[in-house]
């Protein structure tokens, strides 16, 4: 099974996110290097739910946001490895939706549970394989890392300002 | 022009998050990149030689599909061309086929 490192700051701003949102989803772009078993992330990145039409069940981030998120990753020496979002009162579990619009091979899906408000389970599933036709999702362990390291702020401001 | 390379596609592009080529449009740009990392083709590409559907290119900050001459877009040596997958989902009736009720919170410290 792969583990993705995450440290306490991402994991707990991801979750506070889907606190913020509630009762709709929120979404966002994990940063980070690979590791031998997975990804460790050391940034997350809000992002805008374009599905406003139905945004209690369905999550879409525009590409033009991914394109600049992309950008400031690379500036800071960062990939994106992967992408949470938030399942308002539904388990933590993928569903038919995240799996048919799941194109990121070799990237972690984060998705927490937010039950009346509160950010309760939290998984991670890896999507593997090496085309569409034979991607699958695998479960992952979740790692939390412990840092004294100040969470870097200036890419989700920066994000944000762009969805204002 | 520089052609960014998403982190899923990396594997089939000799492990680069970017490749310079030397092209006159937009499509003369992924004939080169394809070309040079021939595996990327099927990734990018269906088989009737269409982009994939989930696949977006932006030419600087501009959706191609959009663009008035789309792939036929002329490009210059400073321009970027970006290659990003879709990203969507959202919770809804669990997988028919894996249904395993909710993990418990995998998490750990370390």
């Amino acid at each position: 099974m792969s583990v993705l490192q995450v440290t306490r700051t991402v994991y707990d701003a991801i979750r506070a996110h889907g606190e913020e949102t509630y009762p709709h989803e929120c979404c966002g772009a994990l940063l980070g290097r690979t590791t031998a078993d997975g990804w460790r992330i050391e940034a997350a990145v809000k992002a805008g739910n374009t599905r406003t039409d139905s945004a209690h069940n369905r999550y879409n981030i525009a590409p033009a946001e991914l394109v600049k998120i992309e950008r400031e990753a690379r500036s800071k020496g960062v990939s994106i490895g992967g992408f949470y979002h938030s399942h308002p009162d539904h388990p933590a579990q993928w569903s038919a939706t995240d799996f048919a619009e799941a194109h990121w091979l070799g990237c972690s899906y984060v998705i927490t549970a937010v039950t009346q408000g509160k950010a309760t389970v939290t998984n991670s599933f890896l999507l593997a394989g090496v085309t569409e036709e034979d991607k699958r999702f695998e479960d992952e362990s979740i790692e939390l890392i412990e840092t004294t390291e100040p969470a870097d702020e200036s890419l989700t401001a920066r994000v944000e300002s762009n969805n204002a | 022009m520089t052609i960014y390379i998403p982190t899923p596609l990396r594997p089939y592009a000799a492990g680069k998050d970017a490749l310079e080529v030397q092209a006159g449009t937009v499509s003369g740009a992924l004939d080169e990149l394809t070309r040079t990392f021939p595996d990327l083709r099927k990734h990018l590409f269906t088989a009737e030689g269409k982009l994939r559907a989930f696949v977006n290119v932006y030419l600087n900050d501009e959706d191609v599909r959009y663009l008035p001459e789309k792939d036929a877009t002329a490009v210059s040596a400073t321009d970027t061309l970006s290659i990003v997958p879709s990203i969507a989902g959202g919770c809804g009736v669990s997988h028919p086929f894996v249904r395993r009720g909710d993990r418990m919170d995998g998490a750990r410290n370390c």
